[in-house]
C-alpha cells in the first residue's frame, strides 16, 4: 500500500515537473520572436555553445568516425562488400550517431555550462537584481541562451558528422585500402536526403531538449551552492535518460 | 509597542502624508511560518530611512515586498501610489524603473564590465547616443569614486569596490528611492565609511529616498534620519537614533546595546541542557 501511494506521489510529481517544464518553454518560445530581433545576444550565445563546443565535437567525431570505419570494414569484409564502407558509415553517422553523440557531447559541454551559469547567476543575485532594474531575466538572459543552444546544436551536429565521415575514410581507403572512388559513389548513390533529413530533425529535436532542461534547471536552481550543483547534475542526467527514450522513439 | 516618531532637524518633523512607501496591517508568511503580523510603517519622502532588527526577522523580506519581488498575503503595501499587491507586471515594471537596489553583494552582472554593467539599464530602456550613454557612465563612476576602474571586470574588485559599481548603477536612471540591503557587510572600515558618506551624500544630492537594511547600529546611526525597529513580525520602535538609545524598551535596549541575552533570547529553543546531556531530554 505504502509502494502504490509513493509511486502514485512520484508520478503527481513527474506530471508537475512536466507541466511546469512545458510552461516554461511556451514563455520561452512566446519571448522568442523579440528575442531575434536582438540576434547580437543570440550570436554571442551561439559562440558560447557552439563554437566553444567545436574542439571536443571534432575530436570525438573524428575517433567515432575512424573506429565506424575500421569496424565497419571488417564485418563488410566478411561479406566481400567493403565499397559500401561509406554508405554504412554516411547512414550511421548522419542518422544516428552524428545527433546522438553530438547532444550527449553537448549535454556533458554546453548544457552544464548553461545550467551552472543561469544557476550561479540566482545564487549571486544577478537575475534579481535585472528584474529590479525592470529587466525581464527571461526576456534577456533566457532566451538567448534557449536559441543559441537550438541553433548550435544541429551545426555540431552536421560537422560531428562531416568529421566522422572523414575518420571513417581515413582508415577505411586510407589504411584499410577500400577503393577512394566506390567509397565517396556508393555514398553518393545510397544515402537519400530524407536519411539527412532525419538526421537534421533528430539534431533540432535534441537541441531544443538540451536547450530547454539546461535553462530550465538552471533559472530554478536553488540559490546555494549546493543547488547549483545539483541542477547541473540533475542537466546531465535527465538529458542523458531523455535522449535515449527519444532515440528510441525516433 | 510603537514609540514616538521624530527626524534630525528642525525641518526633518515626519509628514505621514509624503510617505512614499505606506505599509498597513502586513501579513507575510513562509511555509506556515509567520515573518510580519499587522506591520504598520511610513517610509517618509527625502530622507534616509532604516530598517533594523535582530537576524531572522524579515528585514531583507520586508525589501522584497516592498519592491513586488514576493506577494504580500494580507495587508496593503503603497509605494509611490501604487498597491503592490494589485499591480501589473507591466506597471510593476514602470514603477522599478524608479526605484534602484543595492544587493548585499552588489549583484553586478559577472560577464560584463564595470561600466557595461552600470550602461546596463541605460542600454536595455533608453535609445540614447553612445557619448551620452558614455557621458552618463562616467559622471555616475565618478560620483562613486571608481571613474579609473570602468573597464575592470567585477571578478577584479574588492568587496567595497563591487558595492559602489553597483550603487552607481543603481542612481543610472536616476531613480526616485533608493533601496540598500545590507550595505556594510564585510566591509573594511575605509570603505565601509566611503559608502555611509555615498548614502548621505547620493540622498541629499539627489533629492531622493533612502531605505537602508542593516543591523549596524552605530553606523547606521551616523546617517539615518528615521529609524525602524522590527522584531515579532511588527515595529517595536521607530524615531531618531538618539531617540532610540533611550527607548524604554527592554528589546530597544537590547538591541541598541548589543547585549546578548534579553527578550531575544541567546539559547535557540532547546530541551532542558541537562536532561538531555544526561540522555533524558527528548529531541523535538
Amino acid at each position: 500500500m505504502k509502494l502504490i501511494r509513493e509511486l502514485w506521489t512520484s508520478l503527481i510529481e513527474s506530471l508537475v515537473g512536466l507541466g511546469s517544464v512545458v510552461r516554461f518553454l511556451l514563455r520561452l518560445l512566446t519571448e522568442s520572436p523579440r528575442a531575434l530581433l536582438r540576434f547580437d545576444l543570440i550570436a554571442q550565445q551561439i559562440f558560447n555553445s557552439g563554437a566553444l563546443s567545436l574542439v571536443i565535437i571534432m575530436l570525438s567525431g573524428l575517433f567515432v568516425g575512424m573506429v565506424l570505419g575500421l569496424q565497419g570494414f571488417q564485418l563488410l569484409q566478411r561479406f566481400g562488400s567493403e565499397e559500401a564502407l561509406g554508405t554504412a558509415a554516411a547512414i550511421g553517422l548522419v542518422k544516428e550517431l552524428g545527433p546522438v553523440v553530438t547532444a550527449l557531447l553537448f549535454a556533458g559541454r554546453a548544457g552544464t555550462a548553461l545550467a551552472s551559469e543561469l544557476g550561479l547567476m540566482r545564487a549571486t543575485d544577478q537575475l534579481s537584481a535585472m528584474e529590479m532594474m525592470a529587466v525581464d531575466p527571461i526576456r534577456r538572459v533566457v532566451v538567448p541562451r534557449f536559441l543559441g543552444g537550438v541553433i548550435a546544436m544541429p551545426l555540431l551536429a552536421a560537422i560531428f558528422s562531416l568529421i566522422g565521415l572523414f575518420g571513417a575514410q581515413l582508415v577505411g581507403v586510407q589504411i584499410m585500402g577500400v577503393d577512394s572512388g566506390s567509397f565517396w559513389s556508393q555514398m553518393r548513390s545510397s544515402v537519400s536526403l530524407s536519411d539527412v533529413n532525419e538526421g537534421i530533425v533528430k539534431s533540432c529535436i535534441f537541441g531544443i531538449m538540451c536547450s530547454l532542461i539546461a535553462v530550465y534547471e538552471g533559472y530554478y536552481a536553488t540559490p546555494t551552492a549546493e543547488g547549483v550543483g545539483r541542477a547541473t547534475t540533475r542537466t546531465v542526467v535527465t538529458l542523458f535518460f531523455d535522449y535515449l527514450i527519444t532515440a528510441a522513439f525516433l | 509597542m510603537t514609540g514616538v516618531i521624530g527626524a534630525r532637524g528642525p525641518t526633518a518633523t515626519l509628514n505621514q502624508s509624503a510617505a512614499i512607501v505606506e505599509i498597513r496591517n502586513l501579513n507575510y508568511a513562509v511555509n506556515g511560518r509567520p515573518i510580519f503580523a499587522g506591520l504598520d510603517m511610513d517610509i517618509p519622502r527625502g530622507r534616509v530611512t532604516a530598517v533594523m532588527g535582530p537576524s531572522g526577522t524579515g528585514k531583507t523580506t520586508l525589501l522584497r515586498l516592498i519592491t513586488g519581488q514576493v506577494a504580500a498575503d494580507a495587508g496593503s503595501i503603497m509605494v509611490a501610489g501604487q498597491d503592490m499587491r494589485a499591480v501589473r507586471r507591466a506597471d510593476l515594471y514602470v514603477l522599478r524603473r524608479r526605484m534602484g537596489m543595492l544587493f548585499q553583494n552588489g549583484a553586478l552582472l559577472t560577464d560584463l564590465s564595470v561600466f557595461e554593467n552600470v550602461a546596463f539599464p541605460l542600454r536595455e530602456h533608453t535609445d540614447l547616443p553612445e557619448r551620452l550613454v558614455r557621458q552618463l557612465v562616467l559622471t555616475k563612476l565618478q560620483a562613486v569614486g571608481l571613474r579609473g576602474a570602468a573597464e575592470l571586470m567585477p571578478g577584479e574588485l574588492s568587496g567595497g569596490m563591487s558595492r559602489r559599481v553597483a550603487l552607481a548603477r543603481a542612481i543610472v536612471m536616476d531613480p526616485e528611492l533608493l533601496i540598500y540591503d545590507e550595505p556594510f557587510v564585510g566591509l573594511d572600515p575605509i570603505s565601509l565609511g566611503v559608502i555611509l558618506r555615498l548614502i548621505r551624500r547620493l540622498n541629499d544630492a539627489l533629492g531622493i529616498t533612502s531605505i537602508v537594511v542593516s543591523h549596524d547600529v552605530h553606523q547606521i546611526s551616523t546617517v539615518a534620519d528615521v529609524v525602524f525597529l522590527l522584531s515579532g513580525g511588527t515595529v517595536v520602535a521607530k524615531g531618531t537614533p538618539p531617540q532610540l538609545q533611550s527607548y524604554p524598551s527592554e528589546i530597544v535596549r537590547q538591541f541598541m546595546g548589543g547585549l546578548a541575552d534579553g527578550p531575544v533570547p541567546f539559547h535557540y529553543p532547546a530541551p532542558d541542557y541537562f536532561g538531555e546531556l544526561l540522555g533524558r531530554g527528548e529531541r523535538p
